[in-house]
């Protein structure tokens, strides 16, 4: 499993208000399906901000971005591809 | 002194957005340097004459890219927001060029001369203010003065911006040595032709790139070089409302970037406090909707002069004058109460003149808009057109 993903599970399990542990989730599980409130979804996005030291840009700030833990995934991997 | 350009027009043929967006680079990259030195931003000036934003408000007719004011005003608001300086030089380049293009008066060497700002990239300044006038530019002690087939200009100037970086210099003098103070021309020198003595430097507060100097200008041109047009109208229907739009849209992209800056330390503070909204979103909020008012003004102003762009009697109105003065007046008044605010968001973090959330220089650039060419003037001018506003 990559690092990547392991830290969004971290995060995903302290702030996104998830009925369940993130690793008992597949990729493309509904987060909101599984408790994650619009509320919350503002904190996963700030605590990726500071674990991944990223920022997302407004084009990104989208609920399907933070849909699926893969979604999540792919678009951390992206910013960390642009600011390598 | 500047020797002549000798560059033409490079025909850099990316799209405009793209050779802005070069230029505001290179314009950030030495932002911090150019403030810090008080000198004059060379290397975004250099940009614009390579990428041939310096004929972008040149008509097409005369070689230039016709931009309307919409326009020029969305490229100064990037060049502000990466550096004041580098804006206002924009801005105040394209206020001459349009003063001399638009009111060329069938003058066929003046249109040759016109043209030469786009073949050749011709930086343009202006020496309007003159010691002993009690600061209206729209009066004139010095005077053109008819020495054969050229003319004579002596002007004691307490301020000719980038003067000596210029390769024409647009000065205001009387019509003649009789002629009344308000009855003035416009007359176009050629740096060659001109012999600036500095009498003072630009050590400010802000704005420390224009290199805003005063010089004892001493030039001896062309008797053609005198605009025919009286300056009266070349002020009201040109400089005016050109530059109180393109100033207040490098003001507005300055405010863009107090904003912006100030949104990334809200949300930096929102990081390290995760489930609480930090002290800041609340002030961001109010700043935001003070930068959409902003927004709106200057879209406003720019779409309403440049729909009686051609309309030289709607433009020289009462109604008209009093609300491009009031669009100076609240522009500049927003940037600095968008700076305070700013300042107010990031706290010390802000005030620092280092580090990623630094307000500090466009905060110290903001407060010299509401003094250049101060409010209080402007506001007894409109004072005098609303007496004889009708409706």
């Amino acid at each position: 499993m990559s690092a990547v993903i392991e830290t969004v599970q971290r995060v995903l399990d302290t702030h996104a208000k998830l009925k369940v542990p993130a690793s008992t989730l597949s990729d493309d599980a509904d987060l909101y399906g599984a408790g994650m409130t619009s509320h919350a979804s503002v904190n996963v996005m700030l605590a990726l901000e500071d674990a991944f030291d990223v920022e997302f840009p407004d084009a990104l700030l989208t609920k399907s971005t933070f849909c699926t833990t893969g979604a999540i995934r792919t678009a951390v991997e992206g910013l960390l591809e642009a600011a390598a | 002194m500047r020797m002549p350009t000798v560059i033409t027009a490079t025909a850099d043929a990316r799209p405009l957005d793209e050779r802005v967006a070069h230029v505001a680079d290179i314009a950030a990259r030495y932002a911090g340097e150019v403030d810090a030195a008080a000198r004059f931003p060379a290397e975004a000036v250099d940009a614009m004459r390579s990428t041939g934003l310096l004929g972008a408000s040149l008509p097409v007719g005369l070689g230039g890219e016709g931009l309307t004011l919409v326009q020029l005003g969305s490229i100064a608001a990037k060049l502000g927001a990466a550096c004041s300086s580098t804006g206002m030089v924009f801005a105040m380049h394209h206020s001459q060029v349009l003063s001399l293009s638009r009111h060329l008066g069938g003058s066929a060497s003046l249109a040759v001369l016109a043209g030469r700002i786009g073949t050749e990239q011709l930086l343009l300044a202006s020496a309007t203010t003159e010691l002993g006038i009690g600061g209206d530019v729209r009066s004139s002690l010095c005077f053109v003065d008819l020495e054969g087939d050229k003319v004579r200009l002596v002007k004691n100037a307490p301020v000719i911006s980038y003067g000596s970086e210029a390769d024409l210099v647009l000065v205001t003098a009387r019509r003649n040595a009789d002629s009344a103070p308000s009855d003035q021309v416009l007359v176009v020198c050629d740096a060659a032709n001109l012999d600036l003595e500095a009498t003072g430097g630009w050590d400010t507060l802000g704005l420390r790139g224009t290199a805003s100097m005063g010089y004892k200008l001493n030039a001896l041109v062309p008797a053609d070089r005198v605009i025919p047009e009286a300056y009266e109208a070349i002020s009201s229907e040109t400089m005016l409302p050109v530059c109180h739009v393109l100033w207040a849209s490098v003001w507005l992209g300055m405010a863009r970037a107090l904003v912006e800056t100030s949104r990334q330390y809200v949300r930096a503070a929102a990081r390290r406090s995760i489930g609480s909204v930090p002290p800041g979103a609340t002030k961001l909020v109010d700043l935001i909707a003070e930068l959409e008012r902003f927004e709106q003004l200057v879209d406003g102003m720019a779409r309403r002069t440049d729909a009686i762009y051609d309309d030289r009697e709607a433009l020289g109105g009462v109604g008209f004058a009093v609300s491009i003065n009031n669009l100076k007046v609240t522009a500049s008044e927003l940037v600095a109460q968008i700076a305070i605010a700013a300042l107010s968001i990031t706290g010390i973090s802000g005030y620092r003149n280092d580090g990623k959330h630094s307000v500090a220089r466009i905060f110290r650039d903001a407060q010299g808009a509401a003094l250049m060419v101060h409010n209080d003037r402007i506001i007894a001018n409109t004072a005098r057109l609303i007496l004889v506003q009708k409706g």
